[in-house]
């Protein structure tokens, strides 16, 4: 097979001991702040983006991988051994991992989700490799009207598929892209929401605006809401699975897998909806069988299938990222910041234009991925140590990282003023519950939407009939329809049927 | 709806108001903004567009917040594992961490990250409630020196402000 041999390639480039030791270095560092509590993988990748800065586009992106599954698996261990999950794609680990952990059995849930990520993430990074040359070598034919309809299609999805409020999503969504919008006009050059200030001319750095949002504003917020009261974690010994253990969780590991890598394929808000159908398809499959069934009481599958999914979801979300340029997480949206520091855009022809770049990378995350197993499998007694860091220190910690960070992008105050004000959005997004990922995308596609909305409008010369002009644009808009009709008649129909609403928002999002 | 006049008149959160206020105001500043933008010939498009559509959204999106807040609709806090939301907030630790982040921001350039970083670290962690002072000024010294070196080593040189040539 022709993609087998791409991804020998790719591992000759990144299977050198100086890559390894970048590889080692950035599972250790990913797992480190993963591991963290209030920092989820996004967090994570995008306050250890600085420390890249002097590598070569190789090593950086072998690092990354590193960071990027360190970071998930951090926040997993992190969610079975305290009691409350750090992100949301981790509440379903949560639920039976802590359970398991209170009764003793911490080593078995850390082990099964060490074990179920390994495999998920590999099984995933290879259908990567396997979907992503066929699906670019198609993208490439999009146009710019299509283009535009499927970032359009993107966006309302990962919008009205997160949280219980849709207008609050779409909130974060146009905060975004009003961020977006900031810096000089790509093809006129005139300053946009600049405010006549030379320093954003530029626009605003992806960076800057994550580690606020994400970084400072939930040290912001876990600063205004600091719980006083110790908390409460579990101690590990040295993971393991006895026999029994391995029976009852390969099944869910591939049932996982099998959940989660078309949910992180598609914009429809990351892990948070395939980790939730693997706990209910665990759970159903468990209360069938009729033995043994101990959801409820701490049950190795309830661990073992969203952790796969999870996992999964994170290797499927490079489908889109690779194939198309389209971040549907905000990792992908933070690792689109990082590439663009190197001068590669992402997008249908990167697979063309530097193929040996695509497949090191897809090399590398098998690579982490591996090394994650091996590392840190005898380390998990050494990460869940790390929990107890006084929080004061923790969260000064976090702030002096994020403060280096964006300082060290150009060395200039004025970023870290703007840090502390995207520390402030963060704050308020957080109180006043307006989801995250539609503003991080809106600020990376808004602009991206722009160009090809422009394109697309030259060609016909203004003629709003240019959105529309090609066959795939049509099926597409129709498919941005019914992500917006649907939820609302589902929601009306529930309510005819005498079924009370849960909140009124429903009622105002017509 | 019947849900709403059944629920007590407290729930309306006012804060919410101020959040529609502020959308708005953005989303009018958007749109003036983009009107001081010259459109050239032969460009059928131009560089309004795009800011007309985003502030329009945005002022339909704060009148759809202000209706919402008006019917008793309340935000949904977020949770975290340090986060305890039955105690209201501490706004003095939040003004103090700020206080602490502009400082840096000023001083930056004049002291030098080594020194500022490690001032930094040791005011949050004593604005969050920390009572060992000593240990974080040691702790945030290590941190912001050894990161100095560690920029330095990849090439990209941080302030060393007043310590230049010590460093």
């Amino acid at each position: 097979m022709d993609t087998l041999d791409l991804l020998l390639d790719g591992f000759q480039n990144a299977l050198t001991l100086e890559n390894l030791m970048y590889a080692a270095i950035g599972v250790l560092l990913g797992t480190f702040v993963g591991v963290l509590p209030g920092i989820g993988p996004a967090m994570a990748v995008a306050l250890l983006l600085p420390i890249t800065y002097g590598l070569d586009v190789t090593q950086s992106l072998i690092m990354f991988a590193g960071i990027y599954y360190g970071g998930m698996y951090g926040g997993s261990t992190t969610s079975i051994l305290l009691n409350t999950p750090g992100e949301s794609a981790s509440v379903m680990t949560a639920i039976e991992g802590n359970k398991m952990a209170k009764r003793g059995r911490a080593a078995q849930a850390l082990a099964t989700a060490a074990i179920g990520s390994f495999i998920a993430g590999t099984i995933g990074t290879l259908l990567v490799a396997f979907f992503t040359p066929t699906i670019a070598e198609q993208a490439v034919k999009i146009g710019a009207p299509s283009y535009f309809a499927i970032m359009l299609l993107s966006l309302v999805l990962v919008t009205s598929a997160l949280g219980s409020s849709k207008i609050r999503g779409f909130v974060g969504l146009f905060m975004g892209l009003t961020i977006g919008l900031v810096g000089n006009d790509l093809s006129t050059g005139q300053a946009r929401l600049t405010g006549g200030s030379l320093e954003l001319a530029n626009g605003i750095d992806i960076v800057v605006v994550a580690v606020g949002v994400f970084a400072m504003g939930e040290a912001m917020w876990t600063a205004a809401h600091l719980r006083r009261k110790p908390i409460d974690v579990i101690p590990t010994g040295q993971p393991f699975m006895g026999r029994d253990d391995w029976r009852r969780s390969w099944g869910p590991w591939l049932r996982g897998t099998a959940l989660g890598f078309p949910f992180g394929a598609i914009p429809a808000g990351g892990a948070e909806t395939p980790t939730f159908l693997s706990y209910i398809t665990e759970r159903k499959l468990a209360g069938r069988k009729g033995t043994k069934n101990e959801f409820g009481e701490g049950a190795i599958e309830g661990v073992a299938g969203p952790e796969a999914a999870n996992n999964a979801s994170a290797a499927g979300m490079f489908v889109p990222l690779l194939a198309l340029g389209l971040p549907v997480t905000a990792t992908a949206a933070v690792l689109i910041a990082a590439l663009r520091t190197y001068g590669i855009q992402p997008g249908p022809t990167l697979l063309t234009d530097q193929p040996d770049l695509v497949w090191t990378l897809l090399a590398s995350l098998l690579i982490g991925n591996t090394l994650l197993l091996v590392i840190n499998l005898p380390l998990a007694p050494l990460w869940a140590r790390l929990l107890r860091i006084p929080r004061p220190q923790l969260y000064a910690g976090i702030l002096f990282f994020a403060s280096l960070g964006a300082y060290s992008i150009d060395q200039d105050p004025f970023d870290l003023g703007l840090l502390v004000f995207f520390g402030g959005i963060g704050f308020a997004i957080r109180r006043f519950g307006i989801p995250v990922l539609p503003l991080i995308l809106g600020v990376i596609l808004g602009p991206l939407m722009e160009v090809k909305l422009r394109e697309a409008l030259d060609l016909s010369d203004g003629d709003l009939s240019g959105l529309f002009n090609e066959g795939l644009a049509i099926f597409i808009y129709a498919l941005v329809v019914l992500a917006i009709v649907v939820p609302v008649v589902l929601g009306r129909l529930r309510r005819s049927q005498g079924v009370p609403a849960a909140d009124v928002m429903e009622e105002v999002d017509r | 709806m019947s849900e709403t006049s059944t629920r007590p008149p407290a729930t309306v959160d006012k804060a919410q108001y101020g959040l529609s206020v502020a959308l708005l105001l953005v989303g009018i500043y958007t749109i003036i903004d983009a009107r001081g933008l010259t459109v050239g010939f032969g460009d059928p498009i131009g560089p309004r567009v795009f800011p007309y559509l985003i502030g329009t959204g945005m002022i339909v999106l704060a009148v759809l917040l202000a209706v919402a807040t008006s019917r008793g609709d309340v935000a949904e806090a977020e949770a975290g594992e340090d986060v305890d939301l039955t105690s209201p907030a501490d706004w003095v630790t939040v003004g103090k961490l700020v206080g602490i982040l502009v400082l840096n921001l000023l001083l930056v350039n004049v002291l030098g990250w080594a020194i500022t970083g490690a001032v930094l670290f040791a005011g949050c962690a004593w604005a969050l409630g920390s009572r060992t002072l000593i240990r974080d000024v040691i702790v945030g010294a290590v941190l912001s020196v050894a990161s100095w070196y560690f920029f330095w080593g990849l090439g990209v040189p941080l302030e060393p402000g007043i310590l230049d040539g010590i460093l």
